[in-house]
């Protein structure tokens, strides 16, 4: 594997797709030198975006197109990142809109959105032209959300 | 793309006199729906708390979260308890981050469930 080289997948809306979705973007991750932690997290956050263009963008509509794009990328002050671009052809939102619910409200969903933010340094919506979201995704390697690492079991 | 990497497993047994629930696999959009049913299924079989052994899930998301708390309210609606063994640190860290650790009854094996 190229590890310079972005990653490039196409899939299609249906939830069995994701397990493999994960593994080909934690090897593609792992073989940029992020840290194990890293690669768990940076997996987490694009299998909730694809997550939430299914049951949202999609309405489980399977057989729908789904793009994930990640490349490596340089911030003056930040260092080295990545960039992961999630992209779909379903309903358009408004991104002011896009919200997880409050997190005191205890329920089934409404967490992918916490997860992702979590997971990265940011989290932008966009409209794609054509129809459909794009969700970029930053993180640098300065960033860890820490899962993994906090175990404090309860007593 | 396609295949099927994923796997989920659930099987029942006996520790210390107790059933558990072992859970085994990767749960999220995918399985949860199943997993979903296979716990209702269980606690409607099993006597007293329904406990969930974890430490063989590598990997749980929004999903795998919001069927715990599906399940967990289902059980306390019928005036049972719901415990959590053996959670491994990325799935601990994931309700971390939800803030569902202070909800759900977490403990590293079942011999602590006693004092849970």
């Amino acid at each position: 594997m190229n590890a310079t080289a972005a990653l490039q997948l196409e899939l299609t809306s249906d939830p069995h797709e994701l397990p493999r979705l994960r593994q080909r973007v934690g090897r593609w991750v792992a073989a940029q030198g992020w840290t194990e932690p890293q690669v768990g997290e940076l997996v987490l956050a694009v299998d909730e975006a694809v997550t939430n263009i299914i049951r949202h963008g999609y309405d489980n509509q399977p057989r729908q197109r789904i793009m994930v794009c990640a490349e490596p990328i340089a911030d003056p002050r930040a260092g080295e990142g990545l960039e992961i671009r999630v992209r779909d052809f379903g309903r358009q939102v408004d991104p002011a809109q896009i919200r997880g619910r409050d997190l005191d409200d205890v329920r089934p969903g409404g967490l992918g959105v916490h997860i992702m933010r979590a997971m990265t340094n940011t989290v932008e919506y966009h409209q794609a032209e054509g129809g459909g979201m794009l969700v970029i995704m930053r993180k640098f390697k300065s960033h860890t959300a820490g899962v993994g690492a906090r175990v404090t079991e309860r007593r | 793309m396609s295949g099927n990497v994923g796997t989920l497993q659930v099987k029942t047994t006996t520790t210390d006199g107790a059933p558990v629930v072992n859970v085994h696999g990767e749960v999220d959009m995918q399985s949860s729906p199943r997993l979903r049913l296979l716990l209702l299924e269980s606690a409607a079989k099993l006597g007293g708390p329904l406990l969930i052994d974890l430490s063989g899930v590598s990997y749980m998301d929004s999903s795998g979260v919001g069927t715990m708390v599906y399940v967990k309210r289902e059980v306390e609606r019928r005036g049972r308890r719901l415990v959590l063994i053996g959670l491994q640190p990325r799935v601990r860290g994931v309700l971390e981050i939800t803030h569902l650790d202070k909800f759900f009854t977490i403990v590293r094996s079942i011999s602590e469930v006693a004092a849970s």
